[in-house]
């Protein structure tokens, strides 16, 4: 492992809601640049620990760390300003919005010009906006959403929901980006072209990645290190190679062999 | 859609509203307009302000909240205190009612816009009883039986206060602070883990509604001759929440309009008493059955000139205003 502080490190964390113990002594460091898997049973807490890292969800137990800055008990908005960002299991896409106001809300939190300067309409409330529609019609660009601009973000295929609502949560400028389970209801094109797209991304905005994902031939495909998690606690960690033969990790998927 | 257009239709606006104010003021002074009709344009007016606040708060950042009328209340009361007993000026009064409405939103919106749905309506319905009831048990504001407040509206002022409403609102909905607004209702999850502040804009919304509504109470006390607690019931709020629903949850233009026709339709079945509620109950009820998502749906006045427009053009976005 590489020197220096983690971009993410994770010590002990854990959520119990009364007396179920949802999560429990998760460790998991990730180096900048990293992307790395977390798969697991269904109900296994993958999506529980999600939520604790964005702050929907206050650890009960332990600590998380981003860059060596402390983010238990921060507000969510407060963790996405940090550089944590997301997708969700079921998507989440402000639906009755345009494609591009969904990626202007996520450019929200860097705007300067204040709700005065809005409503009296200066000068400074022109400029913002400006450079907030030019931003994010640069940025839909990157995911082939720019002929979709002005389509409200409902009316659009499923695939490309998906992609908007990655979209949205880089356009946040996140450190760490959360991917929950983005292959979902994915046809094999769609997820092909997904892993493509994650693997862009990554590269062009140097991003660390932790994706969780039911489709093992996607998590295996990309992620260079798995984090296994079972009944809330982490079972195995390892490179695709090591988690596939895991023995505690075959029984976890009852005992059929992942491959 | 860029800032050249908007602000091209933001004075297209302001030279028709110019226009339809010295039509309306040369027939209100040359006494064309009788008695009754410049009140229902007054009506009109105030009702517009509560309309476009209320829809504020629901239409746009999806905030159910049924206790406008207490903010109403303040309003009244306190411009009626600062013109009646403290012999201020009219204007002062409008100001001072709707920042102390804004106070009042601020205290009651940080800790109730924590709950959500059911729970949010009934906190706020709640707030409006105490409102009344407040009122109701001060001497000073001459309890139940009220207090008379002098006739002090005029044209030019309800007219200034209606249009700052809608300026103020479409100028704030049409912004990333009114975006982050928007997407609070759409999704409040997600736009919590875009870095939206979400409580600051609820409360927010919540404000500058109740300014409103503070500002609109102030004009309806010193239109009415006299307040009385029984004025701002929730069967109040209630009056305001149909113009929002009726209109369509998420249009400004809508509320106006249902703002206008219906004061127009309960001033005019004011003359069957008996059969008053009646008409005006299936008039909602036939409206609702037709067009459940109220009049303009979620779009607004604007979408429709701009079809026409464009109507060889591809999907225009019928959600945005060019007002301003």
């Amino acid at each position: 492992m590489a020197a220096g502080t983690p971009l993410l490190k994770v010590e002990n964390a854990g959520i119990r809601f009364g007396g179920l113990k949802a999560v429990s002594g998760v460790n998991l460091e990730l180096r900048q640049g990293e992307l790395a898997g977390l798969i697991g049973p269904n109900g296994a807490g993958k999506t529980t620990f999600f939520n604790l890292l964005t702050g929907v969800y206050v650890p009960t137990e332990g600590s998380i760390s981003l860059v060596g800055e402390k983010l238990n008990g921060l507000a969510p908005y407060k963790i996405t300003k940090k550089g944590i960002s997301r997708t969700f299991q079921n998507i989440r896409l402000f639906s009755d919005m345009t494609v591009l106001d969904n990626v202007k809300v996520a450019y929200h939190s860097l705007a300067r010009h204040s709700i005065l300067s809005s409503i009296f309409r200066l000068p400074s409330h022109f400029k913002g906006e400006m450079e907030m529609e030019e931003k994010a019609i640069e940025f839909l660009k990157i995911f082939k959403l720019d002929h979709v601009l002005h389509e409200k973000a409902k009316n659009l295929p499923y695939g490309q929901q998906r992609r908007l609502e990655i979209a949205r949560a880089l356009a946040a400028k996140p450190k760490l980006l959360l991917l929950d389970e983005p292959a979902a209801g994915m046809n094999p094109q769609e997820t092909e072209d997904l892993m493509n797209l994650i693997a862009l991304i990554r590269e062009k905005f140097e991003l660390t990645i932790l994706l969780i994902e039911h489709d093992m031939n996607l998590v295996m495909g990309v992620c260079e290190r798995i984090y296994v998690l079972d009944h809330g606690q982490l079972i195995a960690e390892g490179t695709p190679e090591q988690i596939r033969n895991n023995p505690k990790v075959i029984e976890a998927y009852l005992g059929e062999e992942v491959s | 859609m860029n800032v050249l257009k908007q602000a091209k239709g933001f004075w297209f606006t302001i030279v028709l509203a110019a226009i339809f104010f010295v039509v309306m003021q040369f027939l209100i002074n040359g006494e064309f307009l009788n008695p009754f009709y410049v009140n229902t344009l007054y009506t009109i007016g105030i009702n517009i302000i509560l309309a476009v606040s209320l829809h504020l708060v629901i239409g746009i950042t999806g905030q159910f909240s049924i206790g406008h009328a207490g903010f109403l209340a303040v309003g009244a009361y306190v411009s009626a205190i600062i013109t009646m007993k403290l012999g201020l000026p009219f204007p002062v009064a409008l100001l001072a009612g709707g920042v102390v409405a804004a106070i009042a939103g601020i205290i009651i919106g940080i800790p109730t816009l924590r709950l959500r749905g059911d729970y949010l309506a009934i906190a706020t319905l709640g707030f409006g009883e105490i409102m009344r009831i407040l009122f109701l048990n001060i001497e000073y504001v001459g309890g139940a039986s009220g207090m008379t407040v002098s006739h002090l509206i005029t044209w030019p002022w309800l007219f200034g206060c209606v249009l700052a409403t809608i300026i103020v609102i479409v100028n704030f909905t049409n912004s990333t602070h009114g975006r982050a607004c928007i997407s609070i209702r759409e999704n409040e999850i997600a736009a919590d883990a875009m870095g939206i502040n979400t409580t600051y804009y609820k409360v927010m919304a919540f404000v500058i509604g109740a300014f409103f509504a503070g500002v609109a109470g102030g004009l309806h006390a010193h239109n009415f001759y006299i307040i009385q607690p029984t004025n701002f019931s929730f069967l109040k709020s209630f009056d305001i929440l149909i113009l929002v629903v009726l209109g369509g949850l998420g249009s400004m233009s809508g509320s106006v309009i249902a703002a206008v026709l219906l004061t127009i339709i309960t001033a005019f079945l004011a003359n069957y008493p008996e059969l008053r509620m009646v008409i005006y109950s299936l008039v909602l009820i036939v409206v609702m059955l037709f067009r459940p998502q109220g009049l303009m749906g979620t779009k607004e006045i604007t979408a429709f000139l701009k079809m026409s427009k464009a109507a060889k053009g591809g999907a225009q976005d019928g959600s945005r205003h060019t007002v301003a």
